[in-house]
């Protein structure tokens, strides 16, 4: 235990930490459940990315720079928008991409200059220690609500195409034919969230909040960011998702209001 | 003796291509009549509607809706007014009122009281309260719902697609009787695509026959 009250976990705890998953290795090899390199490889990239990343804080905190802090949140967009063109099922076409990229950016660039301006407060907004965790959470959930999204929205596009030609025969615009594919493509990106909200307290405790109380945080501050941050979530994952399925839909139609063909849309560069 | 007005075409047709489906060197279609469609299954008939429809749009040749070019109109003006139903219906989800209402509430038409709309599955033979839930509804009480939605639109234009293929001999001549008087009532054009014969010549007054893509007959028939 440190001065602070903290226990730091020395080298040989964390050795004993890789040890269980060595144990974990020996019983998936002995079940013949043949996914011993991906725990592995996942492993060894995840202890990689962490200590890059904790040096990186290490700087930042110590040489607080505004233009370090914005490209490194630049990265961090990037970083997400290429990873969610990743998770999509199908190739993606320009326009959609250009979509999902103004959505996740804009998204979640409102929603933290507000987060950080509003609810944490003006002073502090450009301090490292607050900036990049909460640009991480808001990004990081974002990216994953966006990615359900538009897996919904291209597969209902697909499999519902006989409902939005029957509601177009009716007089429908695109809009109100594709209006309930729009919203089960919201559903199914915020769900994650809700039902995240939903246990939080009751079945586990929350990252964020378990790592301030171990790092010797009351409980009650504890508590407090991790309402606020689950409200910034909440808000930037619905924003980020709202800005593309109302955009989004529209790739599918042309001009005339005809819905287009698969390989015209998605996949067509 | 047929009014002068009788014999304006609702469509031409005029060196319509698409794709390899359908090729159709001249075409019109008159206004106020019933038309029928006949051919075998892929000979283009279901594309036909959907061009006229402007689902889909030609690959070249252009298609007249009273004088004006489908391209010179806009897309939802014209569905809401040239009205088509699928072969297979889509049921939407909620209740048959809800399914009744809407077609008009997609075009943003007047909603009518629910005795119009008993009135109106009665007109199908739909025995049905409107509360129920359109989803539990067999094939052919489906078929019945979506002509009772269209009929309700009171388009200028119906575009049917086999409006009967769901329906039993004796529910077929019923419900196609009343959808033909209901139509020439309002001075509808109906057009419907059927693969019977016997069903065309029953209730078209022109019989349009399409081969591979392309027409082989237009006969007049003067059943009545």
């Amino acid at each position: 235990m440190n001065k602070s009250g903290i226990v730091d976990i020395e080298l040989w705890q964390l050795m004993a930490a890789y040890a269980y998953v060595i144990v974990l290795l020996v019983i998936v090899r002995i079940m013949g459940i043949k996914r011993e390199k991906i725990i592995v490889m996942s492993s060894i990239r995840m202890t990689l990315q962490l200590i890059i990343a904790g040096y990186i804080l290490i700087y930042l905190f110590n040489h607080p720079s505004f233009w370090f802090l914005i490209l490194l949140f630049l990265l961090m967009e990037g970083f997400a928008i290429n990873n969610t063109f990743k998770r999509v099922k199908v190739p993606l076409n320009r326009e959609l991409k250009k979509i999902i990229a103004y959505s996740l950016g804009g998204g979640t660039t409102i929603s933290l200059m507000y987060f950080l301006l509003v609810v944490i407060g003006s002073n502090t907004w450009n301090d490292p220690r607050y900036f990049i965790p909460i640009a991480g959470m808001l990004i990081g959930n974002s990216m994953t609500g966006i990615s359900l999204g538009i897996n919904r929205l291209i597969d209902s596009m697909r499999t519902e195409r006989d409902r939005i030609e029957g509601a177009l025969m009716l007089g429908a615009t695109p809009k109100t034919a594709s209006k309930d594919i729009v919203n089960k493509a919201f559903d199914a990106s915020i769900l994650p969230t809700i039902n995240s909200m939903l246990g939080m307290g009751i079945v586990f405790l929350p990252g964020m909040m378990t790592g301030q109380i171990l790092s010797g945080t009351s409980p009650l501050i504890a508590i407090k960011y991790q309402i606020a941050i689950m409200l910034g979530i909440l808000g930037s994952v619905a924003f980020t998702v709202l800005i593309f399925v109302h955009r989004a839909y529209k790739v599918f139609f042309n001009k005339d209001a005809q819905l287009l063909l698969p390989e015209e849309t998605v996949t067509k560069e | 003796m047929e009014s002068p007005d009788n014999e304006k075409p609702v469509f031409t047709l005029k060196e319509v291509k698409f794709n390899d489906i359908l090729y159709i060197k001249e075409l019109a279609i008159t206004e106020k009549k019933t038309t029928a469609i006949v051919g075998k299954s892929g000979s283009g008939k279901t594309t036909l509607l959907k061009l006229l429809n402007k689902l889909i749009s030609p690959d070249s040749g252009t298609i007249y809706y009273r004088d004006t070019p489908l391209e010179a109109i806009d897309s939802i003006t014209l569905r809401r007014e040239v009205v088509m139903m699928p072969q297979t219906p889509v049921i939407f989800e909620g209740d048959i009122r809800e399914n009744l209402l809407i077609g008009l509430k997609f075009s943003e038409k007047e909603l009518p009281s629910d005795d119009r709309l008993m009135n109106m599955l009665q007109v199908v033979g739909l025995d049905k309260k409107l509360d129920e839930p359109a989803h539990q509804l067999s094939g052919g009480e489906k078929q019945r719902l979506a002509l009772a939605r269209v009929m309700l639109m009171e388009p200028s234009v119906w575009l049917l697609d086999e409006p009967s293929s769901a329906l039993d001999k004796d529910t077929e001549d019923e419900v196609m009787q009343k959808i033909m008087d209901f139509g020439k009532r309002n001075g509808s054009t109906i057009i419907f695509v059927t693969h019977s014969i016997p069903m065309a010549e029953k209730y078209a007054e022109e019989i349009i026959e399409i081969e591979n893509g392309e027409i082989v007959s237009i006969k007049q028939n003067h059943h009545e």
